[in-house]
C-alpha cells in the first residue's frame, strides 16, 4: 500500500468529487438505460390489468363473439357484446389501401433518392420528405376532412367523403416517409463493391438496382415495408378524422369504415373509468399492441437474419 | 461475320439503356408526384387561413368552442406541455442512449434492450393513453392534467431519443475515446470530457425532434385532462403561466382535433388557422433541427 499525497486546491478537490460521483452516476446511467425494457413491460402490464376483469366475461368465437361478430354494444348495462370483427377487417383494410400507394411510391423515390439523384437534388428531396414526415397525425385528419373528403365526393362518387379510401390515401402519405428513409437505407447499406462488381461487368444503374441491389437489400426493404404496415395499423388521429367511424365491413372503397384505433380514441372519452366499456376498450388496446408488437418483430428477425447471413 | 464499326452499341445496349432513362424517369416522377400535392396543401391551407391570422388570433382568448377569438390557451398549454416533456425525457433518454453505446455488453439482455426500444417506438399512440390512463392515473392516483399528459408524451417520445443519441455517439470515432482512456482517464471521465461534448450537436438534432413530435401529438393528450375551453386570466403572470402542474389544460393539437369536426356555424379560416399555426410550429421546429445537423457536418474536424 502506498500513502496517497493529500490533494490540495479546488481543481483537486473537484476531480476528486467527480470521481467519487462516477459510482452513482454510472448506476443512475444503468437504471436509465434499462427504462425503455421497464416500460414495455409495464405497458403490457398495465394495458392487460385494466382489460383482465372483463377477459373471463368475453365471448370470443361465439355468435356474438370478439373476432367472430361485428355487433359492438359495450355501453350497454345489460347484455353488451363485444364484437370487433368490423374494426379488424377495417383496420386492415385501410392500412392495405395504405400500402397499395405507399410500397410502390416509397420504393420508387428511395431508389431514385438513393441511386439516380444528383447530391444536391438528394438534400432537397430529403428535406422535402422530412417536411412530409414532420406533418402531424392530427393535421392529416384535417387535411382528409378539408380537402380530400370533396375531392373523393366529386371524383370517386363518394356519397360521404370520410370513407376508407380516404384513410387510406392519408395514411399512405404518412407511411410514405418511414418507408423512404428505411429502404434508402437499406440500399446505402449494400458495399459499394457490389454496385462496382456490377458495373465492371457492364451492368447499368438501373440493372444494378434491380440485379443486385433489391437482391441484396432485399430483407432490409421487406423490413420497412412491414415497418409502414405498423405504423399504419397503430395511427389513430388521422384515421379516426378520415375513416368516418361507421362499424360496418367495407365493400367498396368508398364505405365508412372504422378502426381498433378509432374505437378507442372515440369511446374512451365517455368510458367510465373500471366499467366494462372502459375494459373492453382496453382489451382492444391489448389487441392493438400483440398486433403492432408481432409486426415489429417481425421486421427485426428479418433485418436481424440479413445481417447475420451478410456477416458469415 | 458484318463489317460494321464494332463499337455501335448494338440493339441490345441501347435498349437496356433506353430501360435505365425510363427507370430514371419514372422515378423521379414519383418522387416529385409525391412531394407537389404536399406543397399544393400546405398552399391552399396557408391561404385560406390567411384571414384569419392576426396578432389578435395568436393572443386572443378562445371563444364560442374555437368559433370566435383567439388561440392563446392552447398556444401556451402546448407550450408548456413540451417543456414538461421536454425536462423528462431528455435527461432519461440520453443517458440509456450513453448506456446502450457506452456500458452495454454486447449480450442477450443489451439486445433485448435495442429490441425494447423499436417495441417502444412501434406502440400505437392511443395504446399510450392507454397506458398512461392505467398506470398514472388509475394506479398512482395522480390527476388528470398537464404532468400526467407530460409523462404520456414522455414514454411515448422516449425511443425517439435514445435512437438520435445513440447515432450521434457512434459518430465519435474509437480512437478519441482509446486515446482518453490511455491517459488514466475513466469511463465517465472520457464521456463526460470527450463522448459527449463531441456529440453534442446530434444530441440536440433528436432533442429538438423531440419538441416536435410532442407539440403535434393527440391521441396520448385527449383523455389525459386536455380540453376544450377553460377560462384563462385576462393579464398579469397568470396569462402566461395560465396552468398549474395539475390542471386542466388546452393544447393546440386537441383544439384543431375539437374544431375540425363539423361544428355549424365555425368558420373556416378559424379552423385553418389554428391547422397552420400548428403546422408551421412544427416545421419551424423540424427546420431548426435540419439546421443543427447542416451547421455540425460543415463544422466536423474528423
Amino acid at each position: 500500500m502506498t500513502e496517497r499525497t493529500p490533494s490540495r486546491g479546488w481543481r483537486a478537490a473537484l476531480s476528486s468529487a467527480a470521481d467519487w460521483i462516477e459510482k452513482p452516476i454510472e448506476a443512475l446511467i444503468r437504471a436509465c438505460g434499462w427504462s425503455s425494457i421497464v416500460l414495455v413491460a409495464a405497458i403490457f402490464c398495465f394495458v392487460f390489468w385494466y382489460a383482465a376483469p372483463l377477459l373471463p366475461h368475453i365471448d370470443w368465437f361465439g355468435t356474438d363473439g370478439f373476432f367472430t361478430s361485428t355487433h359492438w354494444h359495450a355501453k350497454e348495462r345489460e347484455g353488451a357484446t363485444y364484437g370487433v370483427l368490423a374494426m379488424i377487417v377495417g383496420n386492415f383494410a385501410v392500412a392495405l389501401v395504405a400500402m397499395v400507394i405507399a410500397i410502390p411510391c416509397g420504393l420508387a423515390a428511395a431508389v431514385y433518392i438513393s441511386e439516380f439523384a444528383g447530391p444536391r437534388s438528394k438534400e432537397w428531396f430529403k428535406v422535402g420528405i422530412e417536411i412530409l414526415a414532420a406533418i402531424p397525425s392530427i393535421v392529416w385528419g384535417f387535411i382528409a376532412i378539408t380537402m380530400i373528403g370533396p375531392l373523393l365526393i366529386k371524383y370517386a362518387g363518394a356519397t360521404m367523403g370520410t370513407n376508407l379510401l380516404n384513410g387510406g390515401i392519408v395514411l399512405g402519405l404518412m407511411s410514405i416517409p418511414l418507408i423512404v428513409s428505411l429502404a434508402e437505407d437499406s440500399l446505402r447499406a449494400v458495399p459499394d463493391s457490389f454496385r462496382e462488381a456490377a458495373m465492371a461487368l457492364g451492368a447499368n444503374r438501373w440493372e444494378i438496382v434491380y440485379r443486385v441491389l433489391f437482391p441484396a437489400a432485399r430483407s432490409g426493404l421487406l423490413a420497412a415495408c412491414m415497418l409502414g404496415v405498423g405504423r399504419a395499423i397503430g395511427e389513430t388521429m388521422a384515421v379516426l378524422l378520415a375513416t368516418g367511424n361507421k362499424n360496418q365491413i367495407p365493400t367498396s372503397l368508398t364505405d365508412p369504415i372504422t378502426t381498433l384505433t378509432a374505437t378507442i380514441a372515440s369511446e374512451m372519452g365517455d368510458a367510465e373509468a373500471g366499467s366494462p366499456h372502459s375494459q373492453s376498450l382496453f382489451t382492444i388496446g391489448l389487441l392493438l399492441l400483440v398486433i403492432t408488437c408481432a409486426i415489429n418483430l417481425t421486421a427485426n428477425l428479418v433485418i436481424r437474419g440479413n445481417k447475420r447471413a451478410s456477416s458469415n | 461475320m458484318s463489317s460494321a464499326n464494332p463499337f455501335i452499341p448494338s440493339s441490345y445496349e441501347l435498349n437496356k439503356e433506353k430501360r435505365a432513362r425510363r427507370a430514371k424517369w419514372s422515378t423521379l416522377t414519383v418522387t416529385v408526384a409525391l412531394l407537389i400535392p404536399v406543397a399544393l396543401i400546405l398552399t391552399l391551407i396557408a391561404l385560406k387561413a390567411w384571414p384569419a391570422l392576426s396578432w389578435d388570433y395568436l393572443t386572443g382568448d378562445v371563444s364560442r368552442s374555437g368559433a370566435a377569438g383567439g388561440i392563446w390557451g392552447p398556444l401556451m398549454g402546448t407550450f408548456y406541455l413540451t417543456l414538461l416533456c421536454l425536462a423528462i425525457v431528455a435527461p432519461i433518454g440520453i443517458l440509456a442512449g450513453v448506456y446502450i453505446h457506452e456500458y452495454a455488453p454486447d449480450n442477450a439482455f443489451t439486445r433485448a434492450i435495442m429490441i425494447a426500444v423499436t417495441s417502444l417506438a412501434g406502440v400505437p399512440s392511443i395504446v399510450h393513453a392507454l397506458f398512461g390512463l392505467g398506470a398514472f392515473v388509475a394506479t398512482l392516483g395522480m390527476p388528470k392534467g398537464l404532468l400526467t399528459a407530460a409523462m404520456t408524451l414522455s414514454v411515448m417520445t422516449l425511443p425517439v431519443i435514445i435512437t438520435s443519441t445513440r447515432e450521434a455517439l457512434s459518430s465519435v470515432p474509437k480512437n478519441f475515446r482509446e486515446a482518453c482512456w490511455n491517459l488514466g482517464a475513466s469511463r465517465w471521465q472520457t464521456i463526460r470530457t470527450i463522448v459527449l461534448p463531441n456529440s453534442f450537436g446530434g444530441i440536440l438534432t433528436g432533442v429538438i425532434l423531440v419538441i416536435a413530435r410532442a407539440a403535434g401529438e393527440t391521441a396520448p393528450i385527449m383523455f389525459m385532462g386536455a380540453v376544450m375551453w377553460l377560462r384563462i386570466a385576462p393579464a398579469g403572470p397568470e396569462r402566461l403561466m395560465p396552468y398549474g402542474l395539475n390542471d386542466e389544460f388546452m393544447a393546440l393539437s386537441n383544439h384543431l382535433n375539437l374544431i375540425s369536426k363539423d361544428i355549424p356555424g365555425m368558420p373556416e379560416q378559424m379552423k385553418f388557422g389554428s391547422a397552420l399555426v400548428l403546422l408551421t410550429l412544427i416545421l419551424f421546429i423540424n427546420g431548426l433541427a435540419s439546421l443543427v445537423r447542416l451547421r455540425l457536418r460543415r463544422r466536423k474536424r474528423w
